[in-house]
């Protein structure tokens, strides 16, 4: 067994029982725990895979941000996960049922595997030759894809707007900082003076 | 390269531009203030974008390696979408306004939108099918909620956010499963790929669930329940939005990705479809008997008329997708129209949805009463008007494509689905004296309800060339 097989079984099995324990753990805190865990796992899997920049990205965007933003949301809201989970046992069969339904017809489409003639070729043929792939992914996201890049742009705006449009509220009892107002007081008309006689007061 | 491409793409950039210029002159002068001019503004660009794209347009290109189609389908589409919309707006502005809801994102996230929809009608690819879906629904999901005090509303837009965000799964796992199995997101590399009869068994599951998350957007049963709740929730002129322009980019996507990437396999997909037609007429004209908000109705009433569209592209034939781009045009038409009249509908200044206060409207409006009439008599499907004439093609379509059982089914359910057309008639006409309508001093929703009478009424001459075009788009697409 080489080392590369190794590292994958080790890092495939992380995965799967971090994935397991996010599931099954009473306290959400652990949860997000090893759902950090199952993410770096597949990091490692990427790695693996020769695709270091996936890796990274997975390291910086999920571990970095999201998953520290759930271990947040976990913390500071108080959810009662255990409400949460109350209807479990009621919904278990029939969820069990949808699911041994769903893996059997995929079962059937992987029975039938065969994949179209050529569709590994297409699939390979994507990738610019000649170059490591974090600067083959540049030249096919600002190139190749430059539409897609521009319309996934256009998405976040979309979403920008909502988040604005459905949630901002110009409420006016609220005092609001105004910077040139305050660039231009005038320290002399601002503040007065007085002198004040010892016990007398004003 | 790029410059042919992007010359290619101008009417949606010339779009997006606009929207993202508006946007921020909007923010730096006057926000809502000037909602009013952009709404007139976006409308009028809307409409002459159509002209543009009607008028230059010729042959089939594509652009971006096959991403972007420009042919004569895609055309058709994008006018149908770029009028209703622009219509659209132009009728919603005075009920916003007085109620208080006109803000000045509204055009610009439905301008948004219909950049998205005109790259769904274009897509040559499973990727950019993608984008143009999530940019129209995005925006959307945020229009069903503007009226954000309001818990309908919210509820709408929530509703239509999660099932919307499911069927987006659903649509991007069958995308995964074929782009796995053909090797290739390109339209034209998928339909090599499934061409040569025996197509992959993965490729085909890829396909129904691309198909379920497209029956989502078209609310085909049983893909349907979010409909209703949306369209009663969301603001009228947005409900009249939501039931044109996306179900026809809807319909237009589920032609191009069911002709341009499986045409091979034809015999595979029109079964399913044939299914959800059938359901699909039979739950819409059922369901919608019980109601008593015309909104609601209005929803089941586009449930239904899903159906008979999605009849036409069961047939898997150039006349079939002829007969389901003269439908739909036709059904816009009838919704600009209908909705034009739910919109003039108030009592004390706030707006009624409720059919029993159409009692003895005849009396009141006679003039907005006969042409009401006249486009639930279309919508129907009653003889001499055009909306039969729609019917007409896709069950012909049906008919000669060997699917004549769907085809009785079809005038079945059309027969049973007149009843809740007919009980709004009788309502007009026969019904008790009660608490009744004020007589509203809106013009515009007014005039679009009376041409939108006049085009059911006079179209029957020649449908206004529609055929014509249809057919020649149709011969685009299938090939």
């Amino acid at each position: 067994m080489t080392v590369a097989s190794l590292a994958f079984y080790l890092f495939a099995t992380a995965a799967i029982i971090g994935g397991f324990f996010t599931v099954v753990s009473r306290n959400p805190v652990h949860s997000v725990l090893f759902l950090i865990l199952s993410f770096l796992s597949a990091a490692g899997l990427f790695v693996l895979l020769g695709a270091e920049f996936l890796a990274m990205l997975l390291l910086i965007v999920y571990v970095g941000a999201v998953a520290v933003l759930f271990l947040f949301v976990v913390m500071m809201l108080d959810v009662d996960f255990a409400e949460l989970k109350a209807g479990m046992a009621q919904y278990l069969p029939i969820a069990l049922a949808i699911g041994v339904v769903l893996l059997m017809q995929l079962g059937i489409a992987f029975g039938d595997w065969h994949v179209a003639e050529g569709a590994e070729a297409a699939r390979a043929a994507v990738a610019p030759e000649g170059v490591e792939n974090t600067a083959a992914l540049g030249l096919l996201l600002y190139d190749k894809y430059f539409l897609l890049f521009q319309l996934a742009g256009l998405i976040l705006l979309v979403a920008m707007i909502g988040a604005i449009v459905l949630t901002l509220r110009h409420r006016d009892y609220v005092k609001r900082q105004d910077v040139l107002q305050q660039m231009w007081r005038d320290p002399a008309k601002a503040m007065e003076l007085k002198d004040v006689k010892p016990g007398q007061g004003l | 390269m790029i410059q042919a491409d992007l010359t290619l793409i101008l009417p949606e950039l010339v779009l997006a531009l606009f929207a993202m210029a508006a946007l921020i002159f909007a923010v730096y002068a006057g926000k809502d203030k000037l909602a009013a001019p952009i709404l007139w503004l976006t409308a009028g660009l809307m409409a002459v974008l159509a002209a543009w794209i009607g008028i230059t347009g010729e042959g089939s290109r594509t652009a971006f390696g096959g991403m972007f189609i420009d042919d004569g389908f895609a055309r058709f589409a994008k006018i149908t979408i770029l009028l209703s919309a622009g219509a659209v707006l132009v009728m919603g502005q005075e009920f916003m306004a007085r109620r208080d809801m006109l803000r000045f994102e509204y055009p610009i996230l439905v301008a948004l939108s219909a950049v998205g929809m005109m790259m769904m009608v274009s897509a040559g690819d499973l990727m950019a099918l993608y984008m143009g879906l999530e940019l129209q629904s995005l925006a959307l999901y945020v229009v069903a909620a503007m009226r954000r005090d309001s818990v309908r509303s919210t509820e709408a837009g929530l509703k239509y956010f999660v099932l919307g965000a499911l069927s987006s799964g659903l649509l991007l796992y069958g995308a995964s499963l074929v782009y796995g199995y053909a090797g290739t997101t390109l339209f034209t590399g998928i339909i090599a790929a499934a061409g040569e009869g025996q197509a992959p068994i993965g490729l085909l599951l890829g396909l129904i669930f691309v198909m379920s998350g497209l029956a989502f957007k078209v609310s085909a049963v049983p893909f349907h329940m979010w409909t209703p709740d949306v369209y009663e929730g969301s603001p009228t002129p947005v409900t009249a939005f939501f039931a044109t322009a996306p179900k026809m980019a809807a319909m237009g996507l589920f032609a191009r990705v069911l002709h341009d990437a499986f045409g091979g396999v034809s015999a595979d997909w029109s079964q399913v479809l044939a299914l959800l037609s059938l359901l699909s007429m039979f739950l819409g004209a059922v369901a919608a008997i019980g109601q008593t908000n015309i909104k609601r109705l209005m929803a089941y009433s586009s449930i239904a008329h899903m159906g008979y569209a999605l009849m036409g592209l069961a047939a898997g034939t150039a006349f079939g997708v002829q007969a389901m781009l003269v439908y739909m045009a036709i059904y816009v038409t009838m919704n600009v129209g209908t909705f034009g009249f739910i919109l003039t509908m108030e009592r004390d200044g706030q707006p009624v949805t409720d059919i029993s206060a159409l009692n003895q409207y005849a009396t009141r409006a006679p003039g907005k009463a006969l042409a009401m009439l006249i486009l639930l008599f279309s919508l129907a499907g009653v003889p001499p008007l055009v909306g039969f004439f729609g019917k007409l093609y896709v069950l012909r379509a049906a008919y000669e494509a060997g699917l004549a059982w769907l085809a009785v089914a079809g005038v079945i359910a059309s027969v049973i689905g007149a009843f809740y057309y007919l009980r709004i008639v009788y309502f007009m006409y026969f019904g008790e004296e009660g608490e009744g309508l004020d007589r509203s001093r809106a013009s515009v929703p007014a005039g679009f309800l009376m041409a939108s009478a006049a085009v059911m009424l006079f179209g029957v001459v020649n449908l206004f060339g529609i055929e014509g075009l249809a057919q020649a788009a149709a011969a685009a697409l299938v090939n």
